[in-house]
């Protein structure tokens, strides 16, 4: 990786961040709010690839829309490349240094557009026309692997896994320095998975780019990350180096995630926390957290 | 011959589609003694949903047609049998675990309403009969033995008023209702979270081991193979193309492709080489 400037401020910095939703009756009235997401704070350095572990509901996705300008924060800040972009929804200053690659390649590419057309979207928005945006398609496809003449087919023409190749080359079309990926992969068969992800780690080190990496699966994130933080009921439990906190998970939730993990060789076992159990059964998140699970004894 | 208590010999399933045949599952054979835990891993395409499909017997035909083989339950050829012979068997002495839990519910009839449902026709096919109080009675018992706490209120419920982790154990509980001898499982808990998949996952390996049923886990999952199974068939292009002692296969994978699959799964330890795993296969133009 090439030296970088002390002062240079990181990639990102999300500061605080609250997102609240109103939970209203069959009337309409508001009788109170949850919050999706309280309180997360976290940084990616340039370069990085930051994952953000969590289940369902545990605020990983808003936090990303939150990113993407796709929702308004509550409260506190992010940052993007020094500057606070904080509630600016569809900037489209910021819209080029900031991409996103969603979960379902089938949904997010338009079945009526060809895959050029889709790719050439941002390239229209941000004013290149004529035969350079021909150029810059085929260029596009080559990054992702994908042969030129892919540009005049339909989606449901594409495989599942070029079709996320596509999704990427279109997130890529404005050269972003930060791109989210949120579940790239979980839609994938896990051999087609394992070349996707090669190809992004690929694109990650020669467009250096930063990545956050949103993910339910931890082997994939232990994998891909270099940092990782967990995410449960909208708060951060533990952030850190992903080697280390795989090694030494020490939030109880954390144990959790990892000891339920279904791996394939036994020294992943050997590394898995034990499964938490409550009268022969394994305990549920709430329960871990509550500490009513017994701790197993170690084999 | 051999004394599986469920054996697929041969089977061929052809689909027909717009006048184009193509050629799904080309002789799958497959044993499950009696009490054992058989998984039946592939990835999308592979064929072991129409293969599940063809055991359980709700493949839809047209537009598939089952050009060969057979499927012998308990030494009996299902393909072969008589409506209610197959009615017998199906439903009742083998039951599945479908996957989404969402979509096998129905969403306007309480728990214990489809539960009674089935139950009453899985006595009818059984030549028995109970009353209502009956079937009630079994229903809260069937809703304990998937470790429900209180089984009245859960039998009372709609789904909506349940996770998806409970509304899992109600599909388990559901397979159990008739009491069958092969429980087939479709990627039981792949909607869930993984924590609440943990807990699925435990509570099927518990109630297989301590009921003495045959369990047939049909799974994309290598991780969900390893943790449920004794014994595995790899399955790919309609054909099983490796099959072995679980442990025995994810120590030494015989066949090229399932070598790659296996390397192809992230690990927790941290050392998978995406980049010489992976194939471009399935990413071929469907």
């Amino acid at each position: 990786m090439s030296a970088r400037p002390a002062n240079e401020p990181p990639m990102l910095e999300v500061n605080s961040l609250v997102r609240t939703f109103p939970v209203r009756n069959s009337f309409g009235r508001q009788t109170g709010e949850v919050k999706a997401v309280d309180g997360v704070s976290f940084t990616i350095a340039r370069g990085e690839v930051y994952g953000l572990a969590g289940e369902s509901g545990s605020g990983k996705s808003t936090i990303a829309r939150m990113i993407m300008g796709l929702a308004r924060p509550t409260a506190g800040s992010i940052r993007l490349d020094g500057e606070d972009i904080t509630g600016a929804t569809g900037s489209r200053a910021y819209g080029r240094k900031v991409q996103m690659v969603f979960q379902n390649p089938g949904s997010s590419l338009n079945p009526r557009r060809t895959v050029g057309q889709s790719i050439a979207v941002p390239l229209d928005s941000h004013g290149l026309t004529g035969g350079n945006r021909n150029r810059r398609i085929s260029e596009l496809l080559a990054m992702v692997q994908l042969p030129a003449d892919f540009a005049d087919r339909f989606p449901h023409e594409l495989s599942g896994g070029q079709k996320q190749r596509v999704a990427i080359a279109r997130a890529l079309a404005v050269e972003p320095r930060l791109l989210v990926l949120d579940e790239p992969t979980s839609a994938l068969d896990v051999s087609v998975q394992a070349r996707v992800i090669a190809l992004l780690m690929d694109l990650g080190r020669r467009l250096d780019l930063t990545f956050l990496f949103i993910s339910h699966d931890l082997s994939l994130m232990r994998n891909f990350a270099s940092r990782v933080g967990v995410l449960y009921l909208g708060k951060l439990v533990e952030t850190g180096p992903t080697a280390e906190l795989f090694r030494h998970p020490r939030h109880a939730y954390t144990q959790l995630l990892l000891a339920s993990v279904p791996v394939i060789s036994a020294e992943e076992e050997a590394m898995r926390p034990k499964l938490p159990l409550i009268n022969g059964e394994v305990a549920t998140a709430a329960q871990v957290l509550a500490g009513l699970a017994e701790n197993q004894p170690p084999d | 011959m051999n004394d599986a208590l469920l054996s697929v010999r041969n089977l061929s399933v052809d689909f027909s589609t717009y006048g184009q045949v193509s050629h799904v599952l080309k002789g799958v054979s497959l044993d499950i003694p009696e009490q054992r835990q058989i998984a039946l891993v592939g990835e999308s395409g592979s064929g072991k949903t129409v293969t599940m499909k063809a055991i359980m017997g709700i493949l839809r035909q047209p537009p598939a047609t089952i050009t060969g083989g057979r499927i012998l339950f308990d030494g009996k050829d299902l393909l072969a049998a008589s409506a209610t012979e197959r009615d017998r068997l199906r439903g009742t002495a083998m039951s599945m675990i479908f996957q989404d839990p969402m979509s096998s519910l129905n969403p306007v009839f309480t728990i214990a309403d489809q539960m009674g449902t089935i139950l009453k026709y899985a006595d009818r096919r059984l030549g028995r009969s109970r009353g209502r109080k009956g079937r009630m009675a079994r229903v809260h018992e069937v809703l304990g033995q998937v470790r429900m706490r209180d089984p009245e209120r859960i039998a009372r419920a709609y789904p909506i008023m349940l996770s998806g982790g409970m509304r899992q154990r109600v599909l388990i509980a559901m397979a159990l209702l008739s009491e069958p001898r092969l429980l087939i499982a479709d990627e039981p808990g792949t909607a869930l979270d993984v924590t609440t998949q943990a807990q699925i996952l435990k509570l099927l390996k518990d109630l297989v081991e301590e009921r003495g049923l045959a369990l047939l886990m049909i799974t994309h999952n290598l991780g969900v193979v390893r943790e449920t199974s004794s014994y595995v068939y790899v399955m790919h292009n309609g054909r099983i193309v490796e099959e072995a002692a679980t442990a025995e296969l994810f120590a030494a994978p015989r066949q090229a492709y399932t070598q790659n699959l296996i390397a192809s799964v992230p690990r927790l330890t941290g050392d998978t080489d995406f980049l010489a795993a992976g194939t471009a296969d399935n990413e071929a133009t469907p």
